[in-house]
């Protein structure tokens, strides 16, 4: 074999690196992968589609899919691809805000009970566990019910983040925990460093991807409760979310008026999301637990 | 099981009641003006008094009857009292009809679908995943592993619109929806139960299909650990047959666990029930809250949510006391 000049190196070095994360990490490659693709759509596809096709009564109602539009319109006058297009992104956009809100909150609790224990550690684990096992729909059913529906995005995205802490509690606790004896931290201890600073720079470093993990299932959470809420009618009224769209479907008996541009996109849209986001979560185990490598 | 433990258990679960019960006394006062009062005036207004009823006359029973000119916390001691009987009051959209009757009807579908679907769902989705950790297992377990994961990723009643479309509509082989045929009348006979059963096998199906999957993955991380254990390696070492070591020693250690996963997933999985309900408009307590939501009955939603919050909790409870009499090797010290 000839040997390689520096520029040569440089570029096999690229593409070594590449092909060995996509070796490694091949979940976590394909779900950024997809979550790329899913970005390019909602960028691109406003390009093709004006804004104002999802006004209610925009375009000719009840029409199936055609040339002019390529998912049909429903019986509101929406045209549906612009439904999807501008709709995807508010689905998103709830399931990211409600999911920070999960993850700082979360991770918060979670370091408080696994870095300071006893009383700690039983208030906010086990209101974390009592929230896991109660069915915490039904709470937020009753909260938005009560605002009448009268929500927008944001709204909707605060009040689903109320579920969205109990995983990052219990993730981050438990790994808290058991760093919090490891020599490193002992070290750093013993070497004068204060809570705070052992937690800033020593802790949350060895944590991202469990953060990450955390984050990715608070987002799941989010959307699913979101979803749910917006298929009984409440979610933000104005906005084409998927699962105000949904609901609307259902309120118009989209299914046995036979039509199927109206219900099935979002529910692909749905699930794309949902698996993309799996996908992703159990790339990140793989990446933060290196014993899970080999299995899949 | 030490007795500290099972009071503490215990005690959660009064916790959760209480949690629930004021959830429901402070939402509505602290949402701007009075949910209940505007709903039952627009509604009484809106009816004319049709029936002979002078809104001012229901509006100051509805208020003595929740005894809204005592003090605040008067008013809290009362409604948890009241709450705790099951009283929930007066549904508004069906006037004097109490609450707790119009949920009384719903139960039973509710738990008849919910429960059947489960156990089946857990039963064939723990099997399903000890067999995809099991090198012996049939060709065809690992064949549609990939199509029972994605199942698990669409929400249950969405693959409930999907069922629907395809089962009901396309093929007509399933009704569209409903609990049973329209004009028969509910009662215990075989006609009725057959017919009910039809009604219901499309809801069951999509509850237990979304489920299957997250049964099968907890399974199979369990299955590929208990694998690796000596008395595997022991049994194997002994020339025991393959099926012998999967049941009796792989299986059964394995399964344990997934009772305290299902502790954990059963009010995951009554919220997705509710859900599916809606889109079959199966008679259970789904669609009562859905009409309730529709129709801003706000004592039935608050009625049916804590409700449903109390069972799962009891639910949660006796699972989690009866598991130690499964699993001799859960002990609750401290760690």
């Amino acid at each position: 074999m000839a040997i390689d000049s520096a520029e040569d190196q440089r570029y096999t070095g690229v593409v070594w690196h590449t092909t060995n994360f996509v070796r490694t990490f091949p979940l976590l490659t394909a779900g950024l992968a997809m979550l790329l693709a899913l970005l390019l759509f909602i960028v691109i596809g406003p390009i093709f589609v004006p804004e104002e096709d999802t006004r209610v009564g925009y375009v000719i109602p009840d029409q199936s899919p055609s040339r002019e539009h390529l998912l049909g319109t429903n019986t509101m006058g929406q045209d549906m691809l612009a439904v999807i297009i501008y709709g995807t992104p508010l689905t998103l956009q709830i399931g990211l805000i409600a999911g920070v809100i999960g993850l700082v909150v979360g991770t918060i609790f979670g370091f408080v009970a696994g870095f300071f224990g006893g009383f700690w550690d039983n208030l906010f684990r086990g209101a974390a566990d009592v929230a896991l096992t109660i069915p915490g729909f039904l709470i937020l059913v009753v909260i938005a019910s009560t605002l009448r529906g009268a929500t927008d995005v944001m709204t909707q995205a605060l009040i689903v983040s109320s579920l969205a802490w109990m995983f990052p509690t219990r993730t981050i606790r438990s790994q808290v925990l058991s760093m919090r004896e490891r020599g490193y931290i002992q070290i750093a201890r013993r070497s004068g460093m204060g809570n705070l600073e052992i937690i800033g720079r020593e802790m949350v470093p060895n944590l991202l991807p469990y953060l990450g993990a955390s984050f990715v299932l608070a987002v799941i959470t989010a959307i699913l409760a979101s979803i749910g809420l917006e298929a009984l009618g409440l979610g933000p009224q104005n906005e084409p979310t998927m699962g105000m769209t949904i609901y609307w479907g259902m309120y118009y008996t989209a299914i046995i008026r036979d039509m199927w541009w109206w219900w099935f996109p979002p529910i692909v849209v749905i699930t794309y999301i949902f698996a993309t986001l799996y996908i992703i979560s159990a790339g990140l185990d793989q990446f933060a637990n290196p014993r899970l490598r080999r299995r899949i | 099981m030490p007795i500290d433990y099972v009071i503490k258990r215990i005690g959660v679960f009064f916790i959760i009641v209480w949690a629930a019960a004021t959830v429901n006394f402070l939402i509505p006062r602290l949402s701007p003006g009075n949910p209940i009062r505007d709903q039952l005036v627009q509604q009484l207004t809106a009816g004319g008094g049709g029936a002979g009823v002078q809104v001012e006359e229901v509006v100051a029973a509805y208020e003595a009857r929740f005894g809204l000119d005592l003090p605040l916390w008067q008013q809290y001691l009362n409604f948890l009292w009241d709450t705790i009987q099951l009283d929930f009051g007066p549904s508004i959209s069906r006037f004097p009809t109490p609450v707790w009757n119009t949920i009384q009807d719903a139960l039973p579908w509710t738990f008849a679908l919910v429960a059947t679907a489960t156990i089946i769902s857990f039963i064939l989705g723990s099997l399903y995943g000890a067999l995809l950790a099991w090198p012996g297992a049939p060709r065809f377990v690992h064949a549609s592993s990939p199509f029972i994961l994605t199942m698990a990723a669409v929400p249950y009643y969405l693959l409930g619109f999907i069922l629907i479309y395809i089962f009901s509509f396309r093929m007509g082989w399933f009704p569209l929806g409903g609990g049973y045929q329209l004009g028969t009348q509910p009662g215990f006979n075989l006609d009725f139960m057959l017919d009910a059963m039809r009604h219901s096998i499309l809801p069951a199906l999509s509850l237990i299909l979304a489920t299957l999957g997250f049964w099968a993955l907890q399974m199979r991380g369990m299955m590929v650990t208990v694998q690796g254990e000596d008395y595997v390696t022991l049994a194997e070492a002994k020339g025991l047959r393959p099926r012998r070591i999967f049941f009796r020693y792989a299986l059964r250690n394995a399964m344990l666990p997934q009772v305290t996963a299902l502790a954990l997933a059963l009010g995951h999985v009554v919220s997705g029930a509710v859900l599916v309900e809606i889109v079959f408009g199966y008679p259970g307590i789904g669609t009562l809250l859905y009409q309730a939501v529709r129709s801003f009955d706000y004592t039935v939603i608050y009625g049916i949510s804590f409700l449903i919050i109390v069972a799962i909790g009891l639910a949660t409870l006796i699972l989690d006391l009866a598991l130690p009499l499964l699993d001799p090797r859960i002990k609750y010290s401290r760690e």
